[in-house]
């Protein structure tokens, strides 16, 4: 068996030798260089903008504006049909009139290096003329606020509600209630290779072919095809090595639509690769809540009722094409999942401001809706005397409880909660943590521990975008081809920006067609080559690009055993395929190689008689029924140090149990998982994009966004339960969100048990030291 | 704004190289874009990252905060004049799994490199602090540390434990 072997991907030998094909790597012949003039102001009207100067400079080409563009490109609006209440303003590839946040392109200088086409830019002289600059969402929803879009009569976006049960009843009988005001401050995916673009178009054939760094092939083929007016079939998109995505790059991205434009005004080759400034200016980022909360218990600790309020803001624009709502939506869906309470209440609202857009990253919403349910209930538990262990047990849903709806309305089929915490607690022994942390308090160290619990939604299903109206696939397909010699080609739609997903397709393959790894390639990240799928985002590859896989390999070893009982006059259901040889099913013993199938099939093709199937291409696909998300789950255990007099966080110690169904790949799920976990300790204790009341980036390099670094990340223990999802035969699930979706939750529980005996709580995050002293009544 | 240019001669991964360069440009644009060496990589261009580590006269620095023409009379080794020194490393980071998107992993080789030739025997914490200055964005950085710390341990003078 290959599925669920430790098989190291095949790809990362080529990038161990520096012999990586990013978008950066490219050069095309005549290749120009795109950089963009950016707006300075988070907001202002933009009057003249004066190229000539510009235009003069030696390797300078062309220069666009806004008006330049019109007719070669289209604008957009976010919308999104399951919420036709939701504000869905336009946008265009360069802003016309009116700039919405600092960093939004008005010109576009085309020259024939980039140094010399950021020459350009500079001599760009624009008529700005400030406006008031709205950075906050409760300042964006004030009576008076400015209008940020002049087609909306105020800057609320979308406003919703999930409810369930009576929640009024709920609190007005319950024992005790705690409640929270938590901010979880504006972040991104910061992938190390930033965003990148080489547009081609020939015009001969009004034939546009494009290098991208992206998660989504085919979903970017069908934009620029529409947004561009061209047919489809014209339009190829490939990504070649993505060097990090996080979901940071399955948007349309306004300055790479620049590209397109000015590549096929122009007849040549554009390359546009964004700096790190620009980056952290014009990137979709994430969060940026402000949540309240409360919990209501009855006198032994039963969780009888949550509500939530959370207030968001979109940014300027809502993202295209899937619009900004998600991560509310998620909150709403999401908070207090694990729990078994009847009564619940989210209300859910979003603004539009004058910031960077909010896209839809790494696990999007999930580390929020954890982080707020898992405080209250340790709040809860210090209430009532409850151990945060045994106020969870109380009110984990369980066997009996599944198949079930949640509260927030989402299918769980089932989850392993308890499971989790027992196999975490063989990890962690809490008696002897207790016991240390007393000892250690008595010596003037704060340690802590915190737990936090989470469902992690992957793999969503067609209804929300196809109901939506958005040209998003959920489905995913998968091509076969057994080439003569025996060898195998699988196109699949998914994609690989270094999570392995090519190598757990191969896995897949590998077992159920009953032929060596080594003689399957995987291909993907082509629109034109491979079969139409939705890429990698939301957990999807090996859930259903694996499951597609699988059905292939099934549909291509039937036609290849048909072929094998004609040539040796046995029943079909007699044979089977073993490393890649035709064996009787039952005795095991060899009949021929699959390679002289694979000749006769292609070579003597006569030998085989007609009505039986018997191609060795073969194309199967695979889209959930019924279901919006294939739901896993899991519980992180963070323990970490709190210097009180310097406000300074140190992670010890991480530990992961998660639930991702059936695992294709230890090895790679383990170190995902992991990946996920720095990114939310990132988020939890250092990564933050500031601005300040002007609407002005504050936060525009390295030395001032933290990224976690080797040196301060802890170890983290990751064990795994497998409760295999019965919606597919593989019974995989996502895995991707598990690791960010629950440490900023179990990170802010840990410090806050540090702090406890200071009677301090926090609930902001990242917990950066001023914040953290501030809480603790120090400054 | 004409930019001034200046020729430079340097020794790039065992080959000598002559070239007529901008005095602007840095030494990973000019080693990625007029040498072909694309194996490091621009991440920051901010000298934070680490994407672009290369090694200039035996010890590594950013190719981002180095002017080309700066390197004038250099020795210079990137990840693809380093196979043989890398190759235990490299069969660690692919059997572990320490790299995901692949875009650190150049640097984060030749720094581990560094490391192992100024010290035989690194801690854990050792090789954590060593490595700090690459980012990986894509993996937990364990799989890293573990992957060092393997090759450590092989290497003659290697911690045995």
């Amino acid at each position: 068996m290959s599925i669920g072997a430790s098989v190291p991907r095949d790809r990362a030998k080529r990038l161990l030798l520096g012999r990586g094909n990013y978008v950066d790597d490219i050069s095309l012949p005549r290749m120009l260089h795109l950089a963009l003039v950016r707006s300075p102001y988070a907001h202002a009207h933009v009057g003249a903008i004066e190229t000539r100067e510009a235009l003069a400079l030696p390797g300078v080409i062309a220069v666009f504006t806004a008006e330049d563009l019109e007719g070669a490109v289209s604008s957009w609006r976010a919308e999104h049909k399951l919420f036709p209440a939701m504000a869905a303003p336009e946008q265009f590839a360069l802003a016309r009139d009116v700039v919405r946040w600092q960093g939004e392109a008005v010109a576009a200088v085309l020259a024939n290096s980039r140094a010399e086409a950021e020459d350009g830019a500079e001599r760009v002289s624009v008529d700005w003329d400030e406006l008031p600059a709205i950075t906050d969402a409760n300042q964006a929803l004030a009576p008076n606020a400015p209008v940020l879009h002049d087609d909306m009569s105020s800057n609320l976006a979308f406003e919703t509600q999930v409810t369930a049960g009576d929640v009024n009843a709920a609190f007005a009988d319950a024992d005790h209630v705690v409640e929270e005001h938590f901010r979880f401050h504006r972040h991104s995916g910061i992938s190390l290779e930033p965003r990148g673009i080489i547009a081609a178009f020939e015009p001969s054939e009004s034939r546009l072919t494009v290098h991208q760094s992206h998660q989504t092939p085919h979903q970017q083929q069908d934009l620029y095809a529409r947004l561009l007016g061209l047919p489809e079939h014209k339009v190829r998109v490939i990504c070649p090595d993505v060097g990090g995505a996080f979901g940071l790059k399955h948007h349309l991205m306004a300055d790479e639509l620049v590209a397109c434009a000015a590549a096929r005004l122009l007849g040549r080759p554009v390359k546009y690769i964004a700096d790190r400034l620009e980056s952290f200016l014009a990137d979709v980022h994430c969060r940026d809540h402000e949540v309240e909360a409360r919990m209501a218990f009855s006198d032994t600790g039963e969780i009888l009722g949550i509500q939530v309020d959370d207030l968001f803001n979109a940014g300027a624009y809502g993202q295209y094409p899937r619009s900004s709502i998600a991560e509310g939506n998620q909150i709403s869906r999401l908070t207090g999942a694990p729990y078994r309470h009847q009564h619940y209440r989210a209300d859910v609202r979003m603004a539009f401001l004058n910031k960077s857009i909010l896209g839809h990253i790494r696990s999007v919403g999930h580390p929020i809706a954890c982080a707020v349910a898992e405080r209250l209930v340790d709040l809860g538990a210090e209430t009532l005397g409850l151990d945060p262990i045994e106020i969870r047990r109380r009110n984990y849903l369980d066997g009996d409880d599944f198949p079930r709806t949640s509260s927030g309305g989402v299918e769980f089929e089932q989850l392993s909660f308890n499971g989790c915490l027992d196999r975490a607690l063989e990890i962690v022994d809490m008696t002897q943590f207790r016991q240390e942390q007393t000892e250690l308090r008595a010596q003037g160290i704060y340690r802590g521990i915190g737990v936090a619990t989470f469902v992690e939604l992957t793999a969503i299903g067609p209804e929300y975008y196809g109901e939506g109206g958005q040209h998003i696939s959920a489905q995913e397909t998968c091509l076969l081809r057994l080439e003569a010699s025996g060898t195998v080609r699988c196109y699949t739609g998914a994609t690989d920006q270094g999570q392995g997903i090519d190598t757990g397709i191969q896995q897949v393959v590998a077992d159920a067609l009953g032929v060596a790894l080594a003689d399957i390639e995987v291909i993907s990240g082509d629109s034109a080559l491979c079969p139409v799928g939705g890429g990698s985002w939301g957990s999807r590859g090996a859930a259903l690009g694996g499951e597609a896989a699988l059905r292939a390999a099934t549909t291509l070893k039937r036609n290849i055993l048909n072929i094998a009982a004609s040539l040796l006059q046995k029943d079909p259901s007699d044979l089977s395929i073993d490393q890649g040889v035709v064996v009787d099913g039952r005795s095991g013993a060899a009949h021929m190689a699959v390679s002289e199938i694979a000749r006769i099939g292609h070579f003597q093709p006569y030998s085989i008689p007609e009505g039986i199937n018997a191609d060795l291409t073969v194309t199967e696909r695979y889209a959930s029924r019924g279901r919006l998300f294939l739901a896993g789950n899991g519980l992180q255990i963070a323990i970490v140090d709190v210097d009180v007099d310097s406000g300074m966080v140190t992670p010890l110690r991480h530990v992961v149990v998660h639930d991702c169904g059936r695992i294709l790949n230890p090895l790679l799920v383990q170190e995902q998982v992991r990946g996920g976990v720095v990114q939310g300790i990132g988020a939890a204790l250092y990564e933050e994009l500031r601005y300040d009341e002007d609407g002005h980036l504050l936060t525009g390099s390295f030395a001032d966004y933290l990224v976690p670094m080797a040196g301060e990340m802890p170890d983290i223990e990751v064990a795994h339960i497998e409760t295999p999802t019965k919606t597919s035969e593989l019974g995989a699930k996502g895995a991707g969100e598990a690791g960010t979706a629950g440490a900023v939750g179990a990170i802010l529980n840990a410090v806050n048990d540090a702090i406890r005996p200071f009677d301090a709580t926090i609930a902001e995050t990242p917990i950066t030291p001023p914040r953290l002293l501030r809480a603790l009544g120090r400054i | 704004m004409t930019a001034r240019t200046r020729r430079i001669a340097l020794t790039v991964n065992g080959e000598a190289v002559s070239r007529e360069v901008p005095v602007r440009q840095n030494l990973v644009d000019f080693l990625r874009h007029d040498l072909g060496f694309t194996g490091s990589h621009v991440g920051c261009e901010q000298g934070a990252c680490g994407a672009c580590t290369i090694v200039l006269d035996n010890e590594t620095v950013r190719g981002c905060l180095v002017l080309a023409v700066q390197a004038d009379g250099c020795e210079i080794r990137t990840i693809e004049g380093s196979d043989d020194l890398l190759s235990d490393l490299r069969r660690s980071f692919h059997a572990l799994n320490a790299l995901q998107c692949g875009f650190c992993t150049p640097g984060m080789l030749l720094s581990a490199q560094e490391l192992l030739q100024a010290n035989p025997a690194p801690s854990r914490q050792d090789i954590r602090d060593y490595l700090s200055g690459n980012f990986c964005r894509c993996t937990g950085y364990q799989a890293i540390v573990d992957a060092v710390a393997e090759v450590a341990a092989r290497r003659p003078g290697g911690i045995t434990s």
